[in-house]
């Protein structure tokens, strides 16, 4: 075989095993972002994805159970109330008004189930005027 | 001194813009003193930056709490370590820093080669000076970190604040490393612009040969030693600050620090194409081209927030300016590649699959189809968004299905690589350099194997690293005993005097063994456990080998936060071993909590374990306990990759001290090396 088409050979059998690598890790572990409007009017077979939905946490509404953590998040005047199941702690940022990203699948009764949940601190302080906002922060659960 | 630092930026963007001008008028005119004008501008430009950046240190460090950046990110109790963090805690600093750093770069090369190099240096000086123009402009006019406190009145004018006391810094931040972590991976971005302005000013200038390469060997490793070194505190800051058990997640910004770090290595590797026999020429100069648009790329991903993100701490107005800066950048090099593409002309061919050039080209292939994995999954929502309409994210699955075998892949050549002769290697000289490592590592593997370790991917790690560490050994060794014959001297020595003799090769393979060791540590991560239970005091939870028994619990108040601690016993086949302490802290300014991980850390296996809040049904404390094996041999190879670059940028001790010793004996350099390769002649230059 001439050496181009031994390299090309080589090329093409690295490129497609990753190709179809990437496909399989697409498959198993693509997230889609939703709003929570969104969210309410999805139909089908479109709320069998896993996703993300992002929102504030309504004070007052934290409730711990055993083996799940419930609350409700708001976005924009609409309202979800979320269930999160995992296993690590929620992290230290997740309080009353913070807003949080939770990752899971649509449960029954309107209910999301969360795996992982990450919450960005709301700002503490007023925005002085002519200065900026204190740096939020994100820390996240995981069960990596 | 607000007002001071304030005004020093604005000059040195005025110098700047002088120094990017009359660069332009002195390559068209080549008139001696404009090009000496234009220099000294680029230099009192990097000179004026220092001076900004000074300022916002003082007024941390003063607590001048009129400033609106002091306010948001420090406060009285911090202490002076963690006021240098302020620093690069928030946006406006963090661009400011990016500065200071590629001023460092900047006035070392105008400096160094103010009297060299005359064809070529006006052109480096005057992209450079564009560079530095883009970051002055964020700096002055987008996001000044001067801006001082004020509260609109109801007449419509601004009164000046000043606060008793400011917001403190982001808990995330107070930890050591990441007073040094930040550095070290802006000193890899920003140390990648002086290779990307060396081989834009070389296509430009259609400068002759391979000297832009030789040029900016030594810049191009000292950005890729911070850019590693930089990756891989922030790994040890997640590991041991987050607290969730791991060092790498494949979070949007640890992905933006490894992509101008693949492309980086590519170039290492591939410049020894050109070097040898004139190939790879274009696709050295464009492998540098993206290492910089991947560096900006990558800033412009930890500061604008585009990919949620663990590090996303704000969302802010820059996007625009970074996209548009890249895209200009793109415009310029494309045209620059178009006009004088003939100058990039290869002079040879590929003469064989087995052979040195064919290692060097799949090393390449397989580092750029790692970096367009990461790349494509990290900015995955972003093109699904604009394609579809729907924003999908991809996760750890994604990324570790391909990024493990590309690893491995690499794993592979980094040991065969350097064994094959340039050209075409022999039948003969394949079974003489790979029989034993071969033999050698499938016993590793099979061992491994027996002891229970069993993964596929780990255990093909263990054998490739078996394979690796013993061809890299037997290279030093073959090498030492070729010397020693010749000198007298003794194996160990011989092989020290090689290394000293031929740093950037052996320095070469020390940074190799330094990722057989990062690889060890990696492959251990599919045998991770963690256990996680909520105890009394007495109570005790049992992980591997070890079994931890809850002491007591305390409180203890430091000036900046106040800490819920843990007191947790270590048993190991019931003796005691020590005691681990892990905490969450709450920091009084901001009232935000932190977590402190404790972790007993031995080469086999990391005992990590993490105070994890209270069981709100129990009030009991909750402990997450994790059992890594091998994570620390990760540190170690960081630490040899370190020590392996400093080696390669050494100069090559001269064979002349070596003659001096034993003058009937000592062979040349040229027989030491036809010593240890089949002899073929190639160009100036190392392997």
């Amino acid at each position: 075989m001439q050496n181009r088409a031994k390299f090309g050979v080589g090329i093409g059998v690295i490129l497609a095993s990753m190709a179809f690598m990437a496909w399989l890790g697409y498959g198993e572990s693509k997230t889609y972002y939703h709003t929570i409007a969104e969210y309410q009017g999805l139909q089908g077979s479109s709320r069998q994805h896993r996703m993300r939905l992002a929102g504030t946490v309504v004070p007052g509404t934290i409730k711990h159970s055993a083996g799940h953590i419930d609350f409700v998040l708001e976005e924009e005047g609409k309202t979800l109330p979320v269930s999160y199941i995992g296993t690590d702690p929620l992290p230290d940022t997740f309080i009353d008004k913070s807003q949080a990203l939770v990752e899971g699948r649509p449960g029954s009764d309107g209910l999301f189930v969360a795996e992982h949940v990450q919450a960005k601190c709301a700002s503490k302080y007023e925005a002085a005027p002519g200065g900026d906002k204190p740096a939020p922060v994100n820390t996240q659960t995981s069960s990596r | 001194m607000d007002v001071f630092g304030s005004f020093s930026l604005l000059l040195a963007f005025v110098c700047a813009v002088y120094a990017f001008v009359a660069g332009i008028v002195a390559i068209k005119t080549r008139h001696p003193l404009l090009i000496k004008s234009a220099r000294q501008a680029g230099i009192a430009t990097c000179a004026l930056i220092f001076v900004g950046t000074f300022s916002l240190i003082y007024l941390l460090f003063t607590d001048n709490f009129s400033v609106a950046y002091v306010v948001s990110h420090s406060n009285r109790d911090l202490s002076s370590f963690y006021k240098v963090a302020a620093l690069w805690a928030g946006q406006e600093g963090s661009l400011l820093f990016w500065s200071f750093l590629l001023s460092i770069y900047v006035i070392s090369v105008l400096i160094a080669y103010r009297n060299k190099n005359g064809e070529l240096m006006p052109y480096v000086g005057v992209i450079l000076a564009g560079v530095q123009i883009f970051f002055l402009t964020l700096n002055n006019f987008v996001e000044s970190p001067f801006k001082a406190l004020g509260a609109m009145q109801a007449n419509g004018t601004i009164d000046l604040l000043t606060r008793q006391d400011g917001n403190g810094l982001n808990p995330l931040l107070q930890y050591p490393e990441m007073v040094i972590h930040p550095p070290n991976l802006y000193s890899g971005y920003t140390g990648f612009t002086i290779p990307f302005a060396f081989a834009l000013a070389a296509l430009l200038a259609r400068y002759p040969g391979e000297k832009w390469i030789h040029l900016t060997r030594k810049w191009t490793m000292i950005a890729w030693c911070f850019q590693s070194v930089g990756i891989l505190l922030g790994a040890h800051w997640a590991y041991a600050v987050l607290g969730w058990g791991g060092y790498w997640g494949w979070d949007p910004v640890e992905n933006a620090s490894l992509l101008p770090w693949l492309t980086g290595t590519a170039f290492l590797h591939s410049v020894m194409m050109q070097e040898k026999r004139g190939m790879m020429k274009v696709w050295n100069v464009w492998l540098v081209f993206s290492t910089f648009l991947l560096c900006i790329m990558g800033t412009f991903l930890t500061r604008s927030g585009v990919v949620s993100s663990v590090h996303a701490f704000a969302n802010s107005q820059i996007g625009p300016w970074f996209v548009s800066f890249m895209a200009l950048i793109l415009v310029v090099c494309t045209v620059a590649y178009v006009k004088n593409r003939d100058y990039l002309a290869s002079e040879n061919q590929l003469d064989s699959i087995v052979s040195r050039e064919s290692s060097f080209l799949f090393n390449n292939l397989l580092f750029l189809v790692a970096c367009i994995a990461v790349l494509s999954g990290t900015l995955f929502p972003v093109f699904s968004e604009a394609l579809s309409g729907s924003r999908i994210s991809v996760g750890a699955p994604f990324f570790n299905k391909v990024m493990i075998p590309i690893g491995l892949a690499i794993l592979f050549l980094t040991g065969v690589g350097p064994l094959l002769a340039w050209r075409k290697t022999s039948q003969e000289s394949l079974k003489r350099n790979f029989g034993w490592p071969l033999v050698i590592s499938l016993a590793v593997g099979a061992s491994f194997w027996m002891v229970g370790y069993r993964h596929l991917y780990s255990d093909l790690s263990f054998v490739l690293c078996a394979f690796v560490a013993w061809t890299i050994f037997l290279e030093f060794w073959r090498g030492g005993k070729v010397l020693s014959a010749r000198t007298g001297m003794g194996m160990v020595m011989s092989m020290h005097e090689l290394a000293m003799r031929n740093t950037r090769r052996y320095g070469g393979y020390l940074v190799h063994f330094g990722m057989v060791l990062i690889f060890i540590g990696l492959a251990g991560a599919a045998f991770n456990k963690d256990v996680q239970k909520s105890m009394n005091l007495g109570d005790s939870l049992v992980i591997g080998p070890y079994k931890l028994v809850l002491q007591s619990g305390d409180t203890k108040a430091e000036a900046n936060y106040t800490a819920q601690r843990m007191i947790l016993e270590v048993l190991k086949n019931d003796k005691q071993i020590m005691m681990l302490y892990p905490e969450k802290r709450n920091f009084q300014a901001n009232q935000e909590s932190g977590t402190m991980v404790s972790i007993y850390s031995s080469l086999k296996e990391d005992l990590y374990v993490v105070y994890a809040g209270q069981d709100p049904d129990t009030n009991l404390p909750v402990i997450h306990a994790y059992l890594n094996p091998l994570v620390k041999w990760v540190w170690l190879g960081g630490v040899i990759v370190v020590f392996g670059t400093l080696l390669a940028l050494m100069p090559n001790r001269r064979v002349a001290l070596a003659l001096q010793a034993t003058p009937e004996t000592a062979p040349t350099a040229s027989a030491v090396r036809q010593g240890l390769q089949p002899s073929i002649p190639l160009r100036e230059g190392h392997d």
